[in-house]
């Protein structure tokens, strides 16, 4: 890994971490109209997967999505306005915080559904592979959605007809509520990918090193149209399953020993140790990650909302008979 | 005298068509392949296009719905075929929650042209699993249109206008009908969504009739003009966007409205007509408008159960003397 990509990683998760706490803040403070699902202790994997797209390459992603959008090139300010349901957001208010599109930069949506974005990321592929184009598509979903059945039918077409998608399971150990090991059969996700005849990996999901490895492999063999893969980084759900949420189901002291094994903390250490950065860069970084985020901030704020007869624009004319 | 082929033929003929003219557009689906389909609607596909293009799937529908739309969010125009409705239950996500909005929640970043093929209704003794009628549910979820043909010749018209469509298309295919012929042109030609065909006219009643029960509607229709009785046999063709204003016109002439319809009348298509014409022609009518649908109940195997519980065209003749005969006596 050259030294603008070691750089360029820390950035990337620092966006994604100051724009969610950023989200929180707002979200208390009434400017986001519903609890979103934030992305804060997992930036390591949407960084590390992204670092290794083009723009024309596609991902789909969850209800946790943001940090997806952004790594992807989705620009702060669409995304922050979008969550908070303004004009000037990504879909014009119409998706929110669980529906996020930027076609340009390859963000094919965020989908409210657990498991939903599975087959369209697996469609993708799909329309790659018959366009005969050297695209890959990313599906980004949770350890939850690996108990769906789309989950297994999706794998399961993928890697017969050797679709160029890479499915990244983030286990953050809760499916909402439930834990990982009171859902699932098996310790490990990355096993199941032997069941359909692909590559599965586990990696350490909050080592954007490890991640960005693995995604590097599984992207050069999607691109070279030798089938997908399955990697499972596994990693932490900082917050509640939405902001707000009083996760009564797990103990202060389980979240206070995963908040040690943060991601840009590990990364920064390892940097630093390198000699690749000095704390003095780190700063600096960090500082200029503030202020894109409370300029997006400022512009999702003071941007205006919707008329409210904007939500029958795409609707009205050709569905409303008569 | 035009070429008469049957219906499934004239579906195959329209997609072939498509298929030729636009490289974008594949079928997809259980059986689509070298099997040519469960009632060969893609026979000759896989020599005429290749495995690629007509292409066999697992039976896995909630994927197939899913990998069309997204396929037809990068540019493709897939033909996903669920073989029967009651199976695209299994795919619900994927058509209602995903491709049907899509193009919505995206602000119209995305647009989804995918049509998602399934038969319907009844035919014999399928039972439980094999007769549904259930678009209802389909013509009842914002961002998708539903077509049902009931002619030959809509049905390749309306294939065609379904492939063309950037929107995801519903297109029924009625077991009974897939052997019927007609006349259908040999040249590409399309029937524009929305869009309803009066297929008799008349002057007593207004039946508006979907899918196997226009042919059900113009058969009671001969037997009522031998006892004086014309009835006005209007076919949505579409049921979403449906062509109110060509059905409020007929009412307006005959003053009496029954609808018949294959799904169940419960929030069903039928009701949504009748409460349309109320809505929109309460002073045209003469009396209340009436629905004839399957009966509230599950689809029995046995010949005389499912019988009994679906429409046929002497229920169809039977309701419209009911509706003629109390004014006539009167008049």
């Amino acid at each position: 890994m050259d030294a603008a990509t070691q750089r360029r990683l820390l950035e990337t998760m620092l966006r994604i971490r100051k724009a969610e706490l950023q989200l929180a803040v707002m979200y208390k403070n009434g400017k986001v109209p519903c609890a979103a699902h934030l992305y804060e202790g997992q930036e390591a994997i949407a960084a590390g997967v992204c670092e290794n797209l083009r723009l024309d390459d596609c991902i789909t992603s969850t209800h946790r999505g943001h940090g997806h959008c952004i790594a992807k090139g989705m620009s702060l300010k669409e995304m922050m306005a979008e969550v908070c349901g303004k004009k000037t957001g990504c879909s014009a208010g119409k998706g929110g915080t669980m529906h996020l599109f930027k076609p340009e930069a390859g963000v094919m949506g965020t989908v409210g559904i657990v498991g939903g974005g599975i087959p369209l990321a697996t469609g993708l592929g799909l329309a790659m592979k018959m366009k005969a184009t050297d695209q890959v598509a990313v599906s980004f979903f949770g350890d939850g959605a690996a108990n769906n059945g789309a989950f297994h039918e999706s794998l399961n077409m993928a890697s017969l007809w050797k679709l160029p998608v890479i499915y990244i399971c983030e286990n953050n150990l809760y499916a909402t509520s439930v834990a990982v090991w009171r859902s699932t059969s098996v310790p490990n996700v990355g096993v199941r990918g032997a069941g359909y005849g692909m590559p599965g990996l586990t990696v350490d999901g909050n080592r954007v090193d490890d991640v960005y490895e693995a995604a590097a492999d599984a992207v050069a063999r999607a691109r070279a149209r030798e089938g997908p893969t399955l990697i499972e980084c596994v990693t932490y759900r900082i917050r509640g399953h939405f902001e707000g949420e009083d996760a009564f189901y797990r103990t202060k002291e389980e979240v206070a020993e995963a908040r040690k094994r943060d991601p840009i903390d590990y990364w920064k250490a390892r940097l630093i140790a390198d000699a690749a950065i000095t704390e003095e860069d780190f700063q600096a970084m960090s500082a200029k990650a503030d202020s894109e985020v409370a300029e997006a901030a400022a512009f999702a704020d003071a941007s205006p909302f919707p008329e409210p007869e904007d939500a029958l624009v795409l609707t009205a004319k050709e569905h409303c008979c008569a | 005298m035009a070429r008469r082929i049957r219906f499934v033929e004239a579906l195959r003929e329209g997609m072939r068509q498509e298929m030729e003219r636009d490289p974008t557009v594949f079928v997809m689906g259980e059986g689509v392949g070298p099997h040519g389909s469960c009632f060969k609607q893609t026979e000759g596909f896989c020599a005429m296009f290749g495995e690629q293009r007509s292409l066999d799937t697992p039976i896995s529908e909630l994927a197939i719905a899913g990998t069309a739309a997204g396929a037809a969010m990068l540019g493709m125009r897939p033909i996903a075929d669920l073989m029967w409705i009651d199976f695209s239950m299994l795919a619900m996500d994927q058509i209602c929650n995903q491709a049907a909005k899509l193009r919505y929640i995206s602000n119209g970043q995305v647009r989804v042209p995918v049509v998602y093929r399934m038969t319907t209704g009844r035919s014999k003794s399928n039972a439980a699993h094999h007769s549904g009628s259930f678009y209802s549910w389909y013509v009842n979820t914002p961002g998708l249109k539903v077509v049902v043909p009931s002619t030959p010749y809509d049905a390749k018209g309306l294939i065609i206008a379904a492939i063309r469509d950037d929107d995801p298309v519903i297109y029924l295919e009625h077991k009974l009908l897939l052997n019927m012929r007609g006349e259908v042109p040999e040249e590409p030609y399309t029937i524009p969504l929305g869009v309803a065909e009066i297929k008799r006219a008349g002057e007593d009643v207004t039946v508006v009739a979907t899918g196997a029960m226009v042919n059900f509607a113009l058969k009671a229709a001969e037997t009522l003009a031998k006892e004086g009785i014309s009835i006005e046999v209007v076919d949505p063709r579409t049921l979403m966007p449906y062509d109110g204003e060509t059905i409020l016109a007929s009412v307006r002439k005959t003053g009496r409205l029954l609808v018949v319809d294959e799904g169940y009348r419960y929030c069903g298509f039928a009701s949504e007509i009748v409460a349309f014409v109320v809505e929109n022609a309460m002073d045209a009518l003469r009396q209340p408008p009436r629905q004839l649908t399957t009966m509230h109940t599950t689809i029995p195997f046995s010949p005389p159960m499912e019988d009994y519980v679906f429409p046929n065209p002497n229920r169809i003749a039977a309701a419209v003397r009911g509706m003629i005969q109390p004014s006539k006596a009167g008049d």
